[in-house]
């Protein structure tokens, strides 16, 4: 192996919604050897399935197929691999979609697509169940048997292993499912210089790196708080770049030209996004230390990672599942200086006795007055009396319907029956939304991985 | 040695997430001279203060070499993910929330921080 090989990781994607033109501007804007799109959060994957519900042949993220039709060159002239889970809840799907655009587009015979399955545990969930798994709830601890008819998809969150197989076989473009967004990018580091699975600081090294991807543009420049007038051109910003080395150190860096700003600062604040216990971040591949995570400025928009060490991989793999729970709504109206709070909160105590009146049960009404407390609550402070409008925001959820659907109806009368100088109505009635909850477990990989499958489509 | 109060916003910068009901929110020094002073004041029995009635429980972890403190705030999203009804449903802004809170620092440490912002 040449020690002085680095690979270029180029994130494209951060959430399924991010920009379009991401994608598009890593492979044309310079070089790397690897897109990696993540697409999928825990939520994402109940609406996935929802939309599988209703059709067979969706459950994944369409965008997808429509950036790998604008990526084709990149990936059949200058081999650019793309890994991404946007697969969701039908990777298999996914990957014929994918497939067909390949073949219209001509490239067919140039693009060999690997489709990564195994982490859809719902077929045989009751088996799993009656095989003595309790799928208990890691929070309450409560056993899957309490929702168990509720269950709409449960799906196994899958480390690298997949992605360095589909790679090892040459795929140019691999699709899964429940991949772990660090996965997408440690897979093709360790297919690149064949590191050991069980060399837990080079494996916590990649994991690390994959975090540092797996939110697109909020390590460079985006969603930064820190002197966040100084980031430029944020209209063009440039998606982050890792350029791996084999000792597992790396470089954080993106595109010449683009916008935005890699910096210590920037690193840092992705780096404790959504972390928990900071010295034991868990992965299917490896536990990984972030208090072992040494940062420098190496140069305008270069940010060197090294030091990384980490441990032993854990027996058990992350279980997502999701299931039905209730009904949502929410209703908002705007009320106009002047007294507009107290306007608002009028029209919040005139609708609560009604639907009190009306004998509805919620298991909660929440009431928010945008402009005064619905980011930071009581801390807010006391609202300034000439602010200029504050929207009413009422949420009410339910395990049964109806209750919620009659909510929606009591929005607008508030319009002619409440207090004044009230607007933006507009939108008509609230949308009943079901609530599909998240219910997270672990399970033996013992039990999972003999059933992951690489094929070649 | 003389002492003031100043908002948390003059001395760190914060970002925050979600992680099923409860919120996250990462604490980082804007100057690595100012770590020790937030581990000493910014302790989670505090935080649990300053988020009363907001939150069930707050622990901390420490990150030195990213001087850097990280909250885990519990019961913070009204069931969190697709459950909640609140705006801040993934806790995205209760990193700001938590730069609203005082300690106390020397004197000469907030001056230099009301510099460095203006």
């Amino acid at each position: 192996m040449n020690v002085n090989k680095t690979v270029r990781i180029a994130s494209g994607q951060g959430f399924w919604g991010d920009w379009l033109e991401a994608p598009v501007r890593q492979v044309e804007g310079g070089d790397i050897d690897y897109l990696v799109l993540d697409y999928l959060a825990e939520v994402t994957m109940s609406i996935l399935q929802k939309q599988r519900s209703r059709d067979p042949s969706r459950g994944y993220a369409r965008d997808f197929v429509t950036t790998v039709e604008r990526i084709l060159p990149g990936i059949a002239d200058r081999g650019v691999r793309v890994i991404s889970n946007a697969g969701g809840v039908n990777p298999r799907a996914c990957a014929e979609a994918v497939r067909a655009a390949a073949d219209r587009a001509g490239l067919g015979s140039k693009i060999r697509i690997a489709l990564v399955t195994g982490d859809d545990l719902l077929p045989g969930l009751d088996a799993l169940v009656a095989g003595g798994e309790q799928l208990a709830n890691m929070d309450t601890g409560r056993p899957l048997s309490d929702v168990r008819p509720s269950v709409r998809s449960a799906n196994a969150y899958l480390g690298m292993m997949p992605v360095v197989e589909a790679l090892d076989r040459g795929a140019n473009i691999v699709i899964t499912g429940r991949v772990t967004d660090t996965g997408l990018t440690l897979g093709p580091l360790v297919h690149e210089f064949g590191w050991a699975a069980d060399d837990w600081d080079r494996i916590a090294a990649g994991t690390i790196a994959g975090h540092i991807l797996e939110c697109g543009a909020q390590s460079s420049g985006g969603n930064l708080l820190r002197d966040w007038r100084t980031v430029k051109r944020l209209d063009e910003v440039g998606f982050p770049i890792v350029v791996a080395e084999a000792d597992g150190a790396f470089t954080v860096t993106k595109h010449p030209g683009t916008g935005g700003v890699v910096n210590v600062a920037s690193v840092t604040e992705q780096l404790v996004y959504e972390m928990g216990d900071p010295k034991n971040y868990i992965t299917p591949d490896g536990v990984a230390d972030f208090s072992s995570i040494r940062l420098h400025q190496t140069g305008k928009n270069r940010v060197r990672v090294s030091g990384i060490t980490g441990g032993p991989r854990t027996d058990f793999l992350k279980v997502s599942i999701a299931y039905a729970w209730g009904w949502k709504a929410i209703g908002s109206l705007v009320y106009s200086w002047p007294e507009a709070v107290d306007k608002a909160k009028a029209a919040d105590r005139i609708l609560r006795k009604r639907l009190k009146a009306l004998g509805l049960d919620f298991d909660q009404i929440l009431t928010e007055l945008v402009g005064v407390n619905a980011t930071h609550g009581r801390l807010s402070g006391e609202p300034d009396p000439e602010i200029a409008e504050v929207m009413l925001r009422v949420g009410v959820r339910s395990r049964d319907r109806d209750p919620v659907e009659r909510f929606t109806r009591e929005i607008a009368p508030l319009v002619l029956t409440g207090p004044p100088s009230v607007t933006g109505f507009a939108g008509g009635r609230p949308q009943v939304e079901e609530i599909v909850a998240y219910w997270p477990a672990l399970m033996s990989r013992e039990r999972i991985e003999p059933d992951v499958r690489v094929e070649m489509i | 040695m003389a002492t003031t109060r100043v908002q948390l916003r003059l001395l760190a910068h914060a970002r925050s997430g979600d992680k099923g009901d409860a919120a996250n929110v990462g604490l980082i020094a804007l100057e690595p001279e100012y770590y020790d002073l937030l581990c000493r004041e910014v302790t989670a029995k505090r935080v649990a203060r300053h988020f009363k009635g907001m939150v069930s429980g707050v622990d901390r972890y420490e990150l030195p070499n990213l001087h850097a403190l990280n909250f885990m705030l519990h019961g913070a999203l009204d069931g969190g993910g697709t459950l909640s009804l609140k705006t801040d449903a993934q806790g995205k802004v209760y990193s700001t929330a938590l730069l609203r809170m005082e300690i106390e620092v020397p004197r000469k440490v907030a001056r230099r921080a009301k510099e460095a912002a203006a």
